[in-house]
């Protein structure tokens, strides 16, 4: 673990892996530690935003204790149909046919690390190494809300129009962020999530 | 009853921002000049924390009560029909039936209105902020008549604020990514001027200078974000995040600006030079 300066309100800390973020977001979470305003998890990192809070206490809580498996929470479905503007171009670079894509991406229970980057972005986890490709070289600068898409270890649902350089596979018509809902995300940290061709 | 006769320019309800909600992916957003917003509600007797029209300019609203209301930020002229004349920093006690305008800054670029009693607009996800970037937020259009809060019955202790002019002059502290830039680019970071380009809104301001350049040219994991991180793209144009900054960011943060020094960045009007020194504390 790596902690990095951001500021008299902020400290930023660097792991080695996704499962000490996981661990260490948990723990934040659940802590109770006064002070603390906000924790933003990411794919190596954990940001803690605070004011006036005990340094040396929040220090120890950003050491990844031995990981407890995460309980999972609910499974949640979403409906996909595959004809994402990059199905052709991942198959070509996966060695896979776009039929082959379809049916890897959709058949494995994934779980939702985190939220981030815009509301309701979840963070999925769990796809298959043969469908693991770097970012696209250029985002997109508007890619539609909806959109089933993959990049790196992640694969996720953009829930909101916005810029993006993930591959996207295919479209949903689920609201991933609805303020008017009593549970605004529609996933959150540690459910599962099945995508089901539609 | 406040009415929003022209709702003006990146014109939006604004208080100290929703804290508490990055799990979900939602930023802080509230005022991009948090100073500002705070002075104009502590001139009307209001808690800091309630909501205050934040604009850049073009509003138009008229009274249709007596009220007590107050302007800060930017510094231009306020138009008033129907009642008596009002500047900025300073309280005003405006009859029923008054028009109050916000003519375009001459210096800054966001004003804040605040009214004594407060917006009594819903809050969503606990704050009344309009997050321009996540589309959350109670929205403010021409037209709508907006109730007021109950008189808070604190004293007001002053009718004018003295304020400094805006500074140009931007304090930094290191960023997590200090270490992904050349020495060179610090120093040019501490050193020369930084103009505001037009690009500039709540999300961010990005800066023309010489360019910031890397050790390296990997790509960095998108990352945790706060307002006031100064984020380098590849073509090592800084641009400092403002309140409505996406929760998460993919570019090295070289450097943070100092929190009492984000007002500055917010009111910096493009064309303004911006000059950054390390802070020590």
């Amino acid at each position: 673990m790596n902690l990095l300066p951001y500021g008299p309100g902020a400290v930023l800390a660097e792991y080695g892996s996704l499962a000490e973020v996981m661990a260490v977001n948990d723990a934040l979470r659940t802590c109770g530690l006064a002070g603390i305003e906000d924790v933003i998890p990411a794919a190596r990192t954990v940001l803690v935003r605070f004011h006036q809070v005990d340094r040396e206490a929040l220090e120890d809580l950003l050491v990844p204790a031995a990981a407890a498996p995460r309980p999972y929470g609910p499974t949640v479905e979403i409906p996909v149909v595959y004809d994402g503007i990059d199905l052709d171009s991942v198959a070509a670079a996966t060695g896979m046919t776009s039929e082959d894509v379809v049916e890897v991406h959709s058949s494995v229970v994934y779980s939702a690390a985190f939220l981030g980057f815009t509301p309701g972005w979840a963070y999925l986890v769990e796809l298959p190494p043969s469908l693991r490709l770097p970012r696209r070289p250029t985002p997109r600068t508007s890619v539609p809300a909806g959109s089933v898409a993959i990049a790196n270890e992640f694969t996720g649902v953009y829930p909101t129009v916005s810029p993006g350089g993930w591959h996207i596979l295919g479209r949903t018509t689920a609201a991933m962020f609805d303020v008017e809902r009593s549970k605004p995300a529609l996933v959150m940290a540690g459910d599962r999530v099945r995508f089901v061709p539609a | 009853m406040i009415e929003i006769v022209n709702q003006g320019i990146g014109s939006s309800f604004q208080d100290l921002g929703r804290i508490g909600y990055a799990h979900l992916g939602v930023g802080r957003s509230g005022a991009a000049d948090r100073a500002s917003h705070r002075l104009a509600n502590r001139l009307v007797g209001n808690v800091e924390s309630a909501a205050t029209i934040e604009t850049c300019g073009g509003l138009n609203v008229r009274a249709h009560r007596h009220v007590t209301v107050a302007v800060t930020g930017a510094q231009g002229v306020i138009e008033v029909h129907h009642g008596p004349p009002m500047a900025v920093n300073a309280v005003a006690h405006v009859p029923a039936g008054t028009e109050i305008a916000l003519r375009p800054p001459d210096e800054g670029m966001r004003y804040y209105l605040a009214v004594r009693g407060g917006f009594e607009i819903d809050p969503v996800l606990g704050s009344r902020s309009f997050d321009t970037l996540a589309g959350i937020g109670p929205r403010l259009e021409g037209g709508a008549r907006i109730a007021i809060g109950p008189d808070p019955e604190s004293p007001m202790s002053t009718d004018l604020a003295i304020r400094p002019p805006l500074s140009t002059l931007v304090h930094l502290f290191d960023g997590p990514r200090r270490d992904w830039f050349t020495e060179q680019a610090w120093s040019i970071l501490t050193t020369r001027a930084f103009v505001v380009s037009a690009s500039a809104n709540r999300v961010g301001v990005r800066l023309c200078g010489p360019a910031l350049e890397r050790r390296f040219n990997r790509e960095l994991p998108s990352e945790g974000l706060v307002e006031g991180a100064i984020q380098v793209p590849p073509d090592g144009q800084p641009i400092v995040m403002l309140s409505d900054q996406p929760v998460t960011g993919g570019y090295p943060v070289i450097a943070v600006v100092a929190p009492s020094h984000v007002p500055s960045v917010a009111q910096a009007r493009p064309g303004t030079e911006l000059r950054f020194r390390h802070s020590a504390g």
